[in-house]
């Protein structure tokens, strides 16, 4: 089998896909639902309903709060108990949406069949009208990024889309809910993606799968063959390859320029398998982004598993269900060991972006005391965007932003290769990720500033003109 | 002769270059008001940009730009401090402007013994990083964070932390309220406020945590709860709550520390009075109905009437408000 892969950098951390063939269980329902009202990168959601209201299973809660922004809806039925402050998996207290939940009440507009519905048989699904219930239905990104799917899907009028990539690399370790998914789904997952290629008007569609899952590619190489414009790419496994500028490069050899250039400037749309089963039930069931695959994994837990888990439910919960947390010092991460963010209490919900809850004990939680750097350059050569990361940390902690912002900061996609090579445990992603977040500050605080010369210039003139 | 020749040229080239020198001196001067120097030569020459400009030789220019306008205005240098603008003035021939000096007063009192730590953080300790990464290691969201940016920031060994209580520390002598570790904290908790008179009579609110009380109170035990106690004890309208924070604006308060006695949780703080304040009740505090009243305080007596009973409670009372 020919496999493929990106080009610049990547490491190889250890896989530990411990729960890789345990079988998916739907996770109990929790006793109170905590949706948060911020699931998305963008405005958040503005809530529409009060305290008291009865909801149920795909009843629309909130409303986009902009344009890029996405609408929350109810994953369970009962009673809205408050609108209050929750923490999230940020770590910080935001708006949320708590209901008790009582019994399970799905909206009578969701289409709870088993039937695979075949986008032939819908002709009437124009690519409008696929976004539309695309964007009606809250679909995200389901990778974590969380960018509202209905805008990836209208490319701006400067860039031309040419194939769909879907990602099902998962190079993530620890985390298997987009592979068990693909196991479980590949049929829905198939329309799901002929219904983006659709949407985007384009007729040739990838889907990328990383050669530590020869089962998925083989089931996949079966179903493609009623999908004539799908085809499925192997490629090896190297991290960060769900990166989408990675996957691009792997799939179709371009080379996605520095921000603000997206993919599609390149002529590609990269959705996650986990957006292509969404969009499918969006599109063809109507139902609404409530519920996702979530794998609950750890060396030290007793048993590990994947679940299907409705937003809202409390981590506490599924860790319980999977024999509680093991003894020890433990670090729970929301995503995975690389790129998963660090979470204070076990008390926060599952969102639309939480792919994995990881359980890291002992010495895996514990990082290493850093040391000197020797100028090994081995995160130069680890790093996938071309950067350097000891400079970029360096020129951070000494608050250099102006040479961060030359040396391409912004392009850093804070996958923690760099980190994770560095023979003397550097904390580089940590200075990286402060610098990029001051230097994107920077960058939005001078193009306000820009914008409201302009606006000002241009009353000026108007007045004069008078 | 071999020694002469040389000289001859050496010291022609040299004149013709004086004369080169001189004409281009001439010509392209650039004409500086000697004003300037001047007054850099009294600034402190700390380049802080504690005054808003970078750096001394900004300030300086911005004192003459005003000098026209007749008045240094708000321009103050608080390195320098009013020897310093006072020396500004006669340079300008101006009258110095009054500045009351300012001191960094630090808005958190979450102690280790008062804020506990529910999870631990290993990761690079800067405040920046930390504040990125979630609430840190207390529940608390919006609090010290202990990791000495402002420390680092500071040019003049002012701020230090105390290990004791794991917060930062300002010592008023060596404060010249630059700002610079105003801008380095990044949840804001430090701001600049008047110092005082005598040992620098001051008194502030010491939290910044904008969580309903008993979200606040969970995460810390000196946080405000916005019960609105000190609010309603203020006669100079001087204290207000806004998100579930009390704040006392500096130029109303009148430094009675009526507020400071009433808080049930300790929030208010106060420094460089003679004694420690004594504890009292909102009831005993709040202006009795007066017969002869004018027509401002007439409305007043009623509604305390109303609130003196509940007052006692008010605390609980706050609490249960908040969690229904």
């Amino acid at each position: 089998m020919k496999t493929f892969t990106f080009r610049i950098g990547g490491v190889h951390p250890d896989e530990n896909k411990i729960t890789a063939e345990v079988a998916t269980k739907v996770a109990a329902l929790p006793k109170q639902a905590i949706i948060p009202l911020s699931q998305h990168i963008g405005a958040p959601a503005k809530a529409v309903v009060k305290k008291g209201d009865k909801v149920k299973a795909g009843t629309l809660i909130a409303e986009a709060g902009g344009f890029v922004s996405a609408p929350i809806f109810s994953s369970v039925s009962g009673t809205v108990a408050k609108v209050d402050m929750a923490v999230d998996a940020s770590g910080y207290r935001k708006p949320a949406v708590f209901i008790d939940v009582e019994g399970d009440e799905w909206e009578e507009s969701i289409d709870r069949s088993d039937k695979l519905e075949r986008l032939s048989d819908h002709p009437e699904l124009t690519p409008e009208e696929i976004v539309n219930r695309v964007r009606a239905n809250g679909v995200v990104g389901m990778g974590g990024a969380c960018f509202p799917t209905s805008i990836k899907l209208t490319p701006p009028p400067t860039a031309k889309a040419e194939w769909v990539i879907i990602n099902g690399v998962e190079c993530e370790p620890y985390i298997t809910a987009d592979y068990r998914l693909m196991m479980e789904h590949a049929d829905e997952i198939l329309e799901g993606v002929e219904i983006l290629m659709k949407a985007v008007k384009v007729d040739k569609g990838f889907i990328g799968i990383e050669d530590n899952k020869p089962k998925a590619i083989e089931l996949f190489n079966q179903k493609v063959k009623f999908h004539p414009n799908i085809k499925v790419v192997p490629l090896a496994k190297k991290y960060p390859q769900g990166g989408e500028k990675q996957l691009v490069d792997a799939v179709v050899r371009r080379q996605v320029p520095a921000p603000p250039a997206i993919p599609v400037n390149v002529g590609a749309v990269v959705q996650n398998v986990g957006t292509a089963f969404a969009v499918y039930e969006a599109v063809m069931k109507n139902k609404p982004l409530f519920e996702r695959y979530v794998t609950v994994t750890g060396k030290k837990l007793a048993n590990p598993g994947n679940f299907i888990v409705r937003m809202g439910t409390p981590m506490k919960q599924l860790i319980e269900a999977c024999g509680g947390l093991p003894e020890g010092d433990n670090k729970i991460l929301a995503g995975g060991p690389m790129m998963g963010k660090a979470l204070p209490t076990v008390d926060v919900p599952v969102v639309k972006g939480t792919n994995s809850v990881t359980i890291l004990t002992d010495d895996d939680a514990k990082r290493k005391e850093p040391n000197p750097c020797i100028r090994c350059a081995k995160c130069v050569s680890a790093c996938p965007m071309g950067l350097e990361p000891f400079l970029l940390a360096t020129l951070s902690a000494h608050k250099d932003w102006e040479r961060d912002e030359k040396e391409d900061i912004v392009s850093c996609i804070e996958c923690g290769s760099c980190q994770f090579t560095c023979p003397a445990h550097r904390p580089l992603l940590d200075n990286i990720r402060t610098g990029k977040q001051t230097v994107m500050g920077i960058i939005r605080a001078r193009a306000a500033e820009a914008a409201a010369a302009k606006k000002a210039a241009e009353e000026k003139a108007a007045q004069a003109a008078k | 002769m071999y020694l002469i020749i040389p000289i001859i040229v050496l010291g022609l080239v040299g004149l013709i270059a004086a004369i080169i020198l001189y004409a281009c001196s001439k010509k392209f001067a650039v004409e500086e008001d000697p004003r300037l120097g001047a007054i850099s030569e009294v600034l402190p020459q700390a380049n802080c940009g504690g005054c808003g400009f970078p750096g001394c030789s900004g300030f300086a220019a911005a004192c003459v730009n005003a000098s026209a306008k007749g008045s240094l205005g708000d321009l103050n240098c608080s390195v320098g401090g009013p020897e310093c603008m006072g020396k500004i003035a006669d340079i300008l021939g101006l009258a110095a402007g009054e500045a009351t000096p300012k001191v960094a007063v630090v808005r958190c009192n979450g102690s280790c013994a008062n804020r506990p730590r529910i999870a631990q953080y290993d990761g690079l300790m800067t405040c920046r990083t930390v504040n990125s990464c979630g609430a840190g290691e207390t529940a608390c969201g919006f609090g010290c964070l202990g990791c000495g940016d402002c420390v680092a920031a500071c040019k003049f060994d002012a701020i230090h932390m105390n290990p004791e209580t794991g917060l930062p520390e300002v010592d008023d002598e060596k404060c010249v309220a630059c700002g610079a570790c105003v801008k380095a904290c990044p949840r804001f908790i430090i701001e600049l406020r008047k110092k005082g008179k005598g040992k620098g009579m001051r008194i502030w609110v010491d939290c910044v945590n904008k969580d309903k009380g008993a979200a606040a109170k969970n995460a810390c035990k000196a946080a405000c709860i916005g019960c609105g106690m000190c609010e309603k004890v203020c006669q100079f309208d001087a204290v207000h709550i806004e998100n579930n924070i009390a704040y006392i604006d500096q130029d109303k308060c009148r430094l009675c520390r009526k507020c400071e006695s009433v808080c049930p949780q300790d929030a208010i703080h106060s420094n460089g009075f003679p004694k420690p304040v004594e504890k009292k009740k909102l009831a005993d505090l709040l202006p009795k109905p007066k017969p002869e009243a004018e027509a401002a305080p007439a409305e007043q007596p009623t509604a305390p009437a109303a609130e003196a009973k509940p007052a006692e409670n008010a605390d609980n009372n706050n609490e249960q408000n908040k969690e229904a």
